[in-house]
């Protein structure tokens, strides 16, 4: 039991972003398995991949060049094998409507991009724990639908 | 065409349990939620062949008693909320009583395993309980807040955005489109 952690993943092609987002996890208290794509084509070869694990939550940027968000968010939702998958858009687009359309195609929680490193950690251990409680209770993940 | 189901969560899992323990042939009493007693000793490797079986249903026994206490606070918590009459009491008051230990004490505990208080669990399962109100049972907003025990339907709006960072009617807009489409 105690061993447990969760396995987390984000795609986005800004390096900075993703250094800021690694670093974050390694102060939260939870034990995190932290893993990054460089963008959503690097990203959909990984899930394909017969023996790769799948991750708990997946966080995902909109605006990649190649395979945008959506594009990434489509396609996992058409495939069974990732229902299990917690989807986390990770943006810093804030207009109601793209928010409620990534919820609508499947996404289970929507991050505006903080810009301060503290408010970051804040998000993400929020996001995190809440999402232990969705792991560890078996609560419905149909209706898993959160904003930050 | 659809159809939309209601559990009973109590009976299924018993049911479940009954059906599963009586083919293993050990004799047992289910003590309450979550827990079962065997009359005589199991040994470590029939234990291991009913972990496996119960493991499809997402079953799991645990081993260590401080997760085995933090289990209980969660049954107790939902059996609270989830009751047809809910009980008029603090949930505080009320683990501490069922639970024999100090609040302050299941407090922490609960803090340490599941990176959460209790207080803000109490409210996930709330907030959980009444998507299920609104989604399943089509209740209104000002029947859901009666039914959980809510001062006002404004304070139940409230702590719904509060914990999920939408209002109520755009949840419920959001899962209508999904269905919608089919997702």
């Amino acid at each position: 039991m105690e061993k447990e952690y969760m396995h987390i993943i984000l795609a986005d092609d800004d390096e900075d972003d993703r250094m800021f987002f690694t670093d974050a996890f390694d102060e939260l208290k939870i034990s995190t398995k932290v893993q990054t794509c460089n963008d959503g084509v690097e990203l959909m070869n990984y899930l394909n991949k017969e023996d790769s694990i799948l991750p708990n939550v997946l966080f995902l940027d909109l605006n990649m060049p190649m395979k945008n968000g959506i594009e990434c968010l489509h396609e996992i939702k058409a495939d069974r094998r990732f229902d299990d998958i917690v989807i986390a858009i990770y943006s810093t687009s804030s207009s109601e409507e793209h928010i409620e359309e990534t919820f609508i195609c499947g996404a289970n929680i929507y991050i505006k991009k903080p810009s301060d490193f503290n408010e970051l950690k804040r998000v993400l251990s929020y996001v995190v724990t809440l999402n232990w409680q969705y792991h560890t209770s078996g609560l419905n993940k149909d209706n898993f639908l959160f904003r930050m | 065409m659809r159809a939309f189901l209601k559990f009973d969560y109590n009976l299924l899992t018993k049911k479940i349990l009954e059906d599963k323990l009586s083919d293993f042939g050990y004799k047992y009493t289910i003590q309450g939620f979550g827990e079962i007693e065997f009359h005589e000793k199991v040994p470590e490797a029939k234990l291991e062949e009913l972990r496996y079986i119960f493991d499809e249903y997402g079953i799991t026994i645990i081993e260590n008693q401080k997760t085995v206490l933090v289990q209980k606070i969660k049954d107790i918590i939902h059996e609270m909320i989830y009751a047809e009459e809910v009980p008029n009491v603090k949930v505080s008051v009320y683990l501490a009583e069922k639970l024999n230990h100090s609040y302050g004490y299941l407090s922490n505990l609960f803090s340490d395993v599941t990176y959460t208080s209790i207080e803000n669990y109490v409210i996930l399962q709330k907030i959980e309980f009444a998507k299920q109100l609104f989604l399943n049972d089509k209740l209104s907003l000002t029947e859901i807040a009666f039914r959980l025990n809510y001062s006002s339907v404004a304070h139940l709006s409230k702590q719904f955005k509060n914990t999920t960072g939408i209002t109520p009617s755009a949840f419920l807009r959001i899962i209508a489109s999904r269905r919608e489409r089919n997702l």
